[in-house]
């Protein structure tokens, strides 16, 4: 692999963003969502690590291991309140539900 | 001299107080009193102020400065001239029908009520003193605030869309004003350097004719807003109807005088060259004001309005004298915004009392009032009569100077002026037919109801008073007449003067 | 002295009307009638005083003058309230005060029992203050203050019994359609001021008299003619007199015959260098006196209304004295002013006295018979009549009309016709109306009496409606000519006369209009009916110049403004508010609550935002 092209790891970057954002526009159900936002971030976090090798600079890393846990603490957060949702009593995982909710 | 911020503290003092005192165990009309004593010694104060003016010195009578925020040039100052005084004299006269007649009996939190009414005081005070424009800007804003609230709480049936109408109507002005302001400031910085607000200052600043234009305008939509000129005066008539009596007298009376003395002192004398290229068009909005408030005036059957757009014609006299460019229009022009605020201020109250008995504003179902309120009528008829521009009241005065300083630029403009006095009887005597005269309506249900309480000797003393004010300006002019010519910017006093 | 006299003689009626009013109704009429009839009575003493003080000794420079203080003093203007009394306002003050006393005296008699007697006399004491401040004012200005302070007392006395809407309108229309014409007049002073620097009158009369007349000149001449004309209820803004009969009949002996209408006149003859130095005006002020008085007469000869016949009798008497002056005769149109002033407010006195005892019925052909039931009315009727008629040798109007049909025929043959015309026509309305109301069968059974109030100026004025005009006969006649010498130091030499056949013209057109009335409306023959074919409608309607104006400005005028009343700015201004809110609505969609909806929100911004980004 040429380390100075990261032409290709920026195309499959793209790829699986663009799938992530797709599936966060089309599914309804929210654990999907969330893993397609998973998708996503690890989209972004391939990026930075392919612009961080064609420049030789550990900011790339950096960033990667940032949005790693950034990452996680989304998904804790984000399945915390899907399940908080089902302790509530909500029978259904469908987001297009979500504007019902009331305070 | 101190007495000078203390005319604007005192107000906004006496205020607090009246707000405090109803927080304790309910006294009866408490905050009334202190009101009262508030406005007592305003007018002591302004008496003393008169007294020690330093008539000897130059146009300029009175000074105050204090250094504020230095690092943007902005110090509190205020400097009064003749026309400052004549105005604060006029606020003070016109506190007191505001307060006495109609604050008495508001119903739910008078504390409040007197505090928002006299901050509102205060703020005019501020607005007719100050001499630095980021202090003019915060009394401007200071006198709007309280006035929104007045209107928005105390209001009658349809106040939030008129009390949202005035804010945003001259909030959006205000702004412009800012705009103009900043600009002004910029460009005065750009060509000596120094950051200053202060009005002598920014007077002499050298501007190109385009910019000048361009800043002048800004001043002039703020003001024109607030005189109110045709077509900016859309917002006065809804909020005029709305307000609650007080809140009426004191914006026909003074806060619409704010705009005439802007265009005055912030227009004409800070921008001379673009407000001569501007005076046509001036002139025509001035005439036309006049002509469209007037023939407004006559198609309306809700009283406050008839009133209200009877005030948009009115001060259309004042535009015109303002831009006729010569010291008498000026003059008239003061005259006219004196006469106007007791002939209005005192219209209103009286549409406020006839209200408060009747439960209602509509002309429709009034008429014939004369019998059951004959004191009431009379001095109806002759508050009526004084706006229609009879000699000998002080209307005339104005408006007769300012067609004759307007003759002299442009005889069409003038004539059009004079037509609008044969529109003023009109709509006055129409309103007088229509609500005094006549036989007693049909659907005034007398037998039910008891027969509405006539004037009592408190609203006879505070009107015949000022009847006999209107009278002896309109017979006897001459000391407003000769205050009332504006100190130019450009002759700053001195400074030692400045420094007590 | 007499200097101070001058504004003692203002501020006696004007301190009474303060204090009426003040009374606001709380005083007994007894004392109400003595302070206002009083006052207006100390007045005439001390004018009686004045004038006898002025005859004997005249001031030095023909006029007594009292500057009292300055009015406005601004740059380039200034006006001062000042009082002159020279011959022409010296006539005046005397009619004024001294037909006001009699008035106020016969007021009591009319009105006592009225419960706003206060009022009534507050407002005919400060009328008669605001008349003597327009005579006495040697400044246009001031004299602005009495012309409309004139106007605004007609207003509230047309209007005196309020809870009628008809007398209510009809006192607005009357006190509009003189607004209209004070508006031409403040413009007529707006001008003059601005061309002269100062409102002073003889100030200005020296620049008319001095630099010839141009544009200027004329176009004033013409705008203060407007104000005259409407003053004085001149053709084409006469509608308004009519119609101010509704108010009570001492208002209209005072007001709207004796004094205020020939305001106007008064105007014309005070300014006449003015005028005299633009001939078009002159002209015009002649045809305005001949139409008025031709129309008016043509009028007044088909009226049912006795108030009406005498209001309309009073336009043309007023074309008589516009006529004069048009023709240059002031001396005749003052001494016709005079004449008139005593002549109809004792017809409209006698007439209130009638109305007065048969049940305020005011139509002629409800009464008839009323000769022998009131006889001493109907004495005083006939002498107000027969002067008004201007029957030969023995009453005032004889001598006073005469004297306006010579002028016209200096001016004129064609005038002098038409003045002619209009005399026989005068002759046959009020004898027609003397005829309906006084002799026939009875319609309507008189009670009461005329009181002693009401009877004794009502005999002062019969003495004077005949005596009156012994002051100014023909040569051909007595060579007597107090009048016009009293007035030749203002006017000039009087016209010399003409020839004597024009005399008995004058003489015979009168006897012979009494002649066809009774013809016409003698007893036995009497119709009792009013005509009532077209042209008699429109004759009584006023020729219709009410419908006309009407329809053509009125009316679309308040259409208009009703359909404006909401405002159409307001309406823009609204529309923005609506539009905006419409907007504020339509973005608020976008807030749907869905997370998915959102999420494509963001997406779909980045796209552009990259887009928009990645063009250069």
């Amino acid at each position: 692999m040429n380390a100075t092209s990261p032409t290709q790891a920026l195309l499959l970057a793209t790829i699986l963003f663009t799938i992530g954002m797709l599936g966060v526009l089309a599914r309804r159900n929210l654990l999907l969502m969330l893993m397609s936002i998973e998708i996503m971030l690890n989209a972004a976090a391939l990026a930075f690590i392919a612009a961080g090798a064609r420049w030789h600079a550990a900011q790339g890393q950096v960033m990667f291991l940032m949005i790693l846990s950034l990452a996680a603490a989304e998904a804790a957060v984000g399945l915390a309140i899907i399940l908080r949702l089902h302790a509530a009593g909500r029978p259904t995982l469908d987001a297009d539900t979500g504007n019902r909710l009331k305070g | 001299m101190i007495a000078l911020p203390s005319l604007v503290l005192l107000p906004a003092a006496g205020g607090l107080a009246a707000w405090l005192s109803d927080r304790g165990p309910p006294a009866r009309h408490l905050p009334w009193w202190i009101a009262i004593a508030t406005i007592l010694s305003q007018t002591l104060l302004l008496l003393f102020v008169t007294c020690t003016a330093g008539w000897s010195s130059g146009p300029w009578l009175a000074h105050f400065s204090m250094p504020w925020i230095p690092a943007l040039g902005i110090a509190a100052r205020m400097d009064m001239d003749g026309l400052s005084l004549v105005l604060l004299w006029l606020t003070t006269i016109l506190s007191f029908p505001c307060v006495i007649l109609s604050a008495r009996d508001v119903g739910e939190r008078p504390g409040l009520f007197h505090l928002l009414l006299l901050a509102t005081i205060a703020g005019i005070n501020g607005v007719f003193l100050a001499t630095d424009l980021f202090l003019f800007f915060f009394f401007w804003e200071l006198m709007l605030v309280p006035m929104y609230v007045l209107i928005l709480q105390w209001g009658h049936e349809d106040r939030r869309r008129a009390a949202i109408k005035f804010f945003l109507f001259t909030q959006g002005s205000g702004l412009l004003m800012l705009v103009a302001i900043l600009g002004l400031v910029i460009l005065h910085q750009h060509a000596t350097g120094v950051v200053t607000f202060d009005y002598f200052a920014l007077a002499d600043t050298p501007l190109m004719p385009t910019a000048a234009m361009v800043l002048m305008l800004g001043f002039f939509i703020a003001f024109a807003v607030k005189l109110p000129v045709v077509p900016l005066h859309v917002w006065l008539p809804d909020t005029h109807t709305q307000a609650p009596t007080a809140g009426s007298v004191l914006l026909a009376g003074i806060l619409l005088k704010t705009g005439g003395y802007g265009l005055i002192r912030f227009v004409v004398l800070q921008f001379p060259d673009a407000t001569a290229r501007f005076t046509p068009v001036a002139l025509a909005m001035g005439a036309a004001g006049i002509l469209y408030g007037a023939w407004l005036s006559l198609a309306q059957d809700d009283m406050k309005r008839l009133i209200a757009y009877s005030s948009v014609s009115h001060l259309g006299f004042v535009l015109l004298g303002v831009f006729s460019g010569s010291a008498m229009g000026m003059r008239g022009a003061v005259v006219q915004m004196v006469a106007h605020g007791l002939s209005t201020g005192a219209l209103f109250v009286i549409a406020g009392s006839l209200q408060d008995r009747l439960h209602t504003r509509d002309m429709r179902r009034m008429g014939g009032l004369w019998q059951a309120l004959p004191h009431l009528s009379s001095i109806g008829l002759f508050f009526a009569i004084a706006s229609l521009g009879l000699p000998g009241m002080g209307n005339f005065v104005g408006e007769f100077l300012v067609l004759l300083a307007t003759w002299r630029i442009s005889p069409p403009i003038a004539i059009l002026g004079a037509a609008g006095l044969v529109l003023s009887a009109v709509y006055s005597l129409t309103m007088v037919g229509r609500a005094f005269l006549g036989s007693p309506h049909a659907g005034q249900d007398t037998d039910q109801t008891p027969p509405p309480a006539d004037f009592g000797a408190r609203q006879m003393t505070v009107l015949g008073l000022t009847m006999a004010l209107l009278l002896v300006l309109g017979t006897y002019p001459q000391p407003v007449l000769d205050l009332s010519l504006p100190a130019t910017p450009h002759a700053a006093p001195e400074m030692e003067a400045i420094h007590p | 002295m007499d200097a101070l006299l001058l504004p003692l003689i203002v501020a006696c009626p004007l301190l009474a009307a303060g204090l009426l009013f003040m009374s606001a109704g709380r005083m007994p009429p007894l004392p109400t009638c003595v302070i206002g009839a009083g006052s207006v009575g100390l007045s005439a003493l001390m004018a009686a005083m004045l004038a006898t003080g002025f005859l004997r000794t005249p001031p030095p420079a023909g006029a007594l003058h009292a500057t009292l203080w300055s009015w406005m003093q601004v740059e380039g203007f200034n006006t001062r309230i000042a009082f002159t009394l020279d011959p022409l306002s010296l006539v005046m003050m005397l009619v004024v005060t001294g037909v006001g006393f009699l008035i106020q005296l016969y007021a009591y008699g009319y009105m006592h029992d009225d419960p706003g007697i206060a009022r009534f006399f507050g407002c005919m004491t400060l009328f008669v203050a605001a008349m003597l401040v327009l005579v006495f004012s040697s400044d246009l200005l001031s004299l602005y203050i009495g012309w409309e302070g004139v106007g605004i007392c007609s207003y509230l006395l047309i209007g005196f019994w309020h809870t009628d809407t008809a007398n209510v309108a009809a006192a607005r229309k009357a006190f509009i359609v003189t607004r209209i014409g004070d508006a031409a007049l403040l413009c007529g002073l707006l001008l003059l001021a601005t061309r002269a620097g100062t409102l002073d009158i003889p100030a200005l009369l020296h620049i008319a008299a001095t630099r010839p007349a141009d544009l200027s000149a004329e176009t004033a001449a013409f705008l203060l003619l407007g104000g005259a004309v409407a003053k004085s209820a001149q053709v084409p803004l006469q509608t308004w007199l009519p119609d101010a009969m509704a108010g009570p009949t001492p208002v209209s002996a005072l007001i709207h015959a004796a004094t205020m209408v020939t305001a106007g006149v008064y105007l014309i003859a005070r300014l006449h260098p003015l005028f005299a130095s633009v001939p078009a005006a002159m002209t015009a002020v002649t045809i305005i006196g001949l139409v008025t008085l031709l129309l008016a007469a043509g009028s007044a000869l088909v009226q049912t209304d006795i108030k009406r016949i005498l209001a309309y009798s009073t336009m043309s008497q007023i074309g008589y004295m516009f006529l004069a002056l048009g023709a240059g005769a002031w001396q005749a149109a003052i001494f016709h002013l005079v004449t008139h002033a005593f002549f109809k407010a004792l017809l409209f006195m006698a007439a209130g006295a009638i109305i007065l005892r048969v049940h305020h019925r005011q139509d002629i052909y409800q009464m008839g018979g009323l000769a022998r039931a009131m006889p001493g009315v109907f004495v005083a009727f006939l002498a107000g009549a027969a002067a008004l008629a201007g029957l030969p040798l023995l009453t005032a109007g004889f001598y006073s009309k005469e004297m306006i049909l010579q002028g016209a025929w200096h001016a004129a043959p064609l005038l002098w016709a038409g003045a002619l015309l209009g005399a026989f026509a005068t002759a046959i309305y009020i004898f027609r109306c003397l005829f309906i109301v006084f002799f026939g069968t009875r319609h309507t059974e008189p009670h009461g009496r005329t009181g002693a109030t009401m009877a004794m100026p009502l005999a002062c004025l019969a003495v004077l409606a005949l005596t009156g005009g012994w002051m100014e006969m023909p040569d051909a006649i007595a060579p007597v000519h107090l009048l016009s010498h009293l007035l030749s130091p203002l006017f000039g030499a009087p016209m010399p006369e003409g020839p004597t056949w024009l005399l008995w013209a004058g003489s015979l057109v009168p006897l012979a209009g009494v002649g066809v009335a009774w013809l016409l409306w003698r007893p036995r023959i009497q119709t009792r009916a009013p005509p009532e074919d077209a042209l008699a409608r429109l004759a009584r309607a006023g020729w219709d110049f009410d419908t006309l104006y009407d329809v053509l400005i009125i009316h679309p005028f308040v259409t208009l403004g009703r359909l404006n009343q909401t405002d159409i700015c307001d309406r823009l201004s609204n529309a923005t508010a609506a539009t905006a809110r419409a907007g504020g609505r339509m973005l608020g969609r976008m807030q749907s609550g869905q997370v998915r909806r959102y999420a494509g929100w963001i997406a779909a911004g980045t796209v552009v935002a990259l887009c928009l980004g990645a063009r250069p």
